[in-house]
């Protein structure tokens, strides 16, 4: 098992991924951009390399061209036998994965940072497994450093056997998402902000490679609890929408009894769980393919152990 | 597996994705029937035929539902002495959620391109257009319907706006100005897109009286209850209007503001042709829906934009459509995309990367 949750070494090898999604641009034009002119991506101790995961998808300004990308990371698409006729994705995720991989194995990159942009009302946010103790402590500090709006941290808890995800094929990642911001469309604030906390992230590495503490602390985040579906006729199409008391009301909470679909029809359907819950992702225009109105987490707060303190690194 | 869609298409295309800058006119009704194609309160010929259209655009969902709705029940649309059809007029691109197949169905409904022979090989759009010519038109003839009201939303931050294609269109302007008062204290905005270059062939264009109903912001593929209760507050005024005229009630001399399209700007580009900058964040106006949410801290209620803002919101409503292809039966406008590289304000506007 090479994926140890706490590294022990400098983090060298660290990528930046734009374009997961072809659509959302505040990645995609970064990466672009970072291509051409790599030097802000450069520390002392590390060069970070910007790839544009899905070529193909953002040449047509699509989410994706036959699957989802990232979902398309898992040990059983990548030790797959190329077909002839596999989706692009699948292929392309292959590709990645010797590029910054192998998933699980010493050569893999040490840490991918995978820029994503939502057409949801979430702000500035952190998408990552919980159990990549490193990357929690970047979400930490990160939160500290950038306040307006306040980063949420949003968990999965996954199994290396279970993460499909692009930033999992390295040792360490996360995902920055940032919204709202429709598919196809450029917002200069997003651009900037997305600019500045991969800035930020990068910074943080460096610090711990020249031997910065980092000690244990507390956090709150939102954990992944399950996705809610649109309510659907009997022919498959959309019977509902969005219930406008839930719409943009990502990280508040929803206590059973509340609306949270409007029929066409006219009447309301409630939420129907026990406890109270913290809906995600509400009306995001990428879910619709999947069915998924929105995902509902739970606030909880983890507590995360201290990383070991580095001797300084040299400049590469 | 990789859509037809080349790379050097998208390049050339975005050319033609360009964004506009309006000015505010002022527009004086004159209730004179000297027009043509007016009809008269008692004496005319009271509007009959009229037909909504959705899914022009196949990721601009609101139209998409609410004439998917209408065809399932159609009560809410129905008026005394009205024939009020709802229509998808892109069902696969509504299928596939995406802005077109081949290319861009509004932008089609010219006299070449409908009256072009029929082969498989014209792309998708333009055979539709036909058939759709053939159903609601013919175009400039006596037998097409009489009003066609279609339906578009825009990721842009417009509210509702209503779409019209010639300032000596009395009728129109009537009707406008009713569905305006009607919807007040929401804010409703004309956008006159009478110009001799860049005024396009929409799909609505082949009835006598063509109207465009546009609200945003929403984005492409999503569908929001709230702007989709707007877009059916003004179809419901539209018709209430119309019933209205029938009828025989008086409408006396009315002025309206409206704003008038200039000129279009694009974004500025690298030798690749891809965008070099974007708009600058003090143009781009947040949603304010988003505004009350936990993400920002500002509060109150909608304010009302102003025309440079529309501006910039219009310069968003077009220019990232970046699937957009080469269409060959694009009417052939390479020309007539005006950069305002010599305006102090579009200087001001963009932020380079």
């Amino acid at each position: 098992m090479c994926s140890l949750p706490i590294p022990l070494e400098p983090l060298c090898r660290v990528a930046v991924t734009g374009g997961t999604h072809g659509n959302e641009m505040s990645g995609v034009y970064l990466a672009r951009h970072w291509l051409r002119a790599p030097g802000e991506l450069q520390r002392p101790s590390f060069s970070a390399v910007p790839v544009l995961a899905n070529p193909a998808a953002t040449a047509v300004c699509r989410r994706h061209i036959g699957r989802d990308l990232n979902r398309t990371f898992t040990n059983t698409f990548l030790t797959s036998k190329p077909t002839p006729d596999e989706p692009y994705e699948v292929t392309r995720a292959r590709e990645l994965n010797q590029l910054l991989g192998p998933k699980n194995s010493s050569q893999a990159f040490d840490f991918l940072l995978d820029l994503h942009n939502t057409t949801a009302n979430m702000g500035t946010c952190f998408i990552l497994n919980v159990t990549d103790i490193f990357a929690m402590h970047l979400c930490h500090r990160l939160q500290l450093q950038h306040s307006e709006p306040r980063p949420r941290v949003v968990v999965f808890k996954l199994s290396q056997e279970e993460t499909f995800s692009i930033d999992s094929v390295a040792k360490h990642g996360m995902t920055i998402e940032l919204g709202p911001q429709p598919q196809g469309v450029l917002q200069a604030n997003l651009f900037s902000r997305m600019r500045s906390l991969v800035a930020s992230t990068l910074d943080l590495i460096e610090l711990f490679n020249q031997g910065t503490a980092f000690p244990a602390f507390e956090m709150e985040v939102y954990r992944f609890l399950s996705c809610t579906d649109f309510p659907h006729t009997e022919d498959g199409d959309l019977a509902g929408m969005v219930h406008p008391q839930l719409q943009d009301q990502d990280f508040e909470p929803l206590q059973p009894g509340a609306p949270i679909f409007q029929m066409f029809s006219g009447e309301d359907v409630l939420y129907e769980g026990d406890s109270t819950v913290y809906p995600v992702f509400i009306n995001e225009a990428a879910y619709y393919e999947k069915n998924i109105a929105f995902m509902k987490t739970e606030k909880v707060t983890v507590s995360i152990p201290a990383l070991p303190v580095l001797s300084p690194a040299p400049a590469h | 597996m990789i859509p037809p869609h080349s790379k050097k298409n998208f390049i050339t295309h975005s050319r033609y994705i360009c964004t506009v800058y309006m000015r505010k006119t002022e527009r004086r009704n004159r209730q004179s029937r000297k027009q043509t194609n007016t009809p008269g309160k008692m004496t005319g010929k009271p509007i009959k035929k009229i037909a909504i259209f959705g899914g022009t655009h196949g990721n601009e969902l609101t139209g998409v539902f609410l004439v998917k709705h209408w065809l399932q029940d159609g009560a809410e649309i129905q008026r005394t002495g009205l024939e009020v059809k709802p229509f998808i007029t892109n069902p696969r691109a509504v299928k596939k959620c995406m802005r077109y197949i081949d290319c861009d169905l509004n932008r089609v409904f010219d006299l070449e391109n409908l009256g072009k022979k029929i082969s498989e090989d014209l792309p998708y759009e333009v055979r539709r257009a036909q058939e759709i010519n053939h159903l609601f038109g013919p175009k400039d003839s006596k037998g097409s319907y009489d009003i066609i009201f279609d339906l578009h939303n825009t990721t842009s931050n417009m509210g509702c706006t209503l779409i019209l294609e010639d300032s000596k269109n009395d009728f129109l302007i009537q009707m406008f100005h009713y569905i305006k008062t009607s919807l007040a204290p929401l804010p409703c905005y004309i956008y006159l897109i009478e110009h001799p270059s860049l005024k396009y062939a929409t799909t609505r264009s082949i009835a006598k009286y063509p109207v465009g109903i546009e609200v945003g912001p929403q984005p492409q593929g999503v569908l929001r209850a709230d702007i989709l209760d707007q877009m059916r507050k003004m179809i419901k005024h539209a018709l209430d209007f119309i019933h209205h005229f029938n009828e025989g009630k008086e409408f006396p001399p009315c002025t309206t503001e409206a704003y008038k399209i200039m000129e279009k700007v694009d974004f500025p580009r690298n030798e690749n042709g891809e965008i070099s900058a974007i708009i600058h964040p003090n143009l781009q106006m947040k949603p304010q829906s988003q505004l009350r949410g936990p993400h920002s801290g500002k509060t109150g209620g909608r304010k009302e934009p102003s025309p440079f803002t529309q501006m910039a919101a219009y310069l968003l409503w077009t220019c990232m459509c970046v699937e957009k292809a080469v269409c060959p039966c694009s009417a052939p406008h390479k020309a007539k995309y005006i950069i305002l590289t010599s305006s102090p304000k579009a200087q001001d506007l963009l932020l380079s990367f």
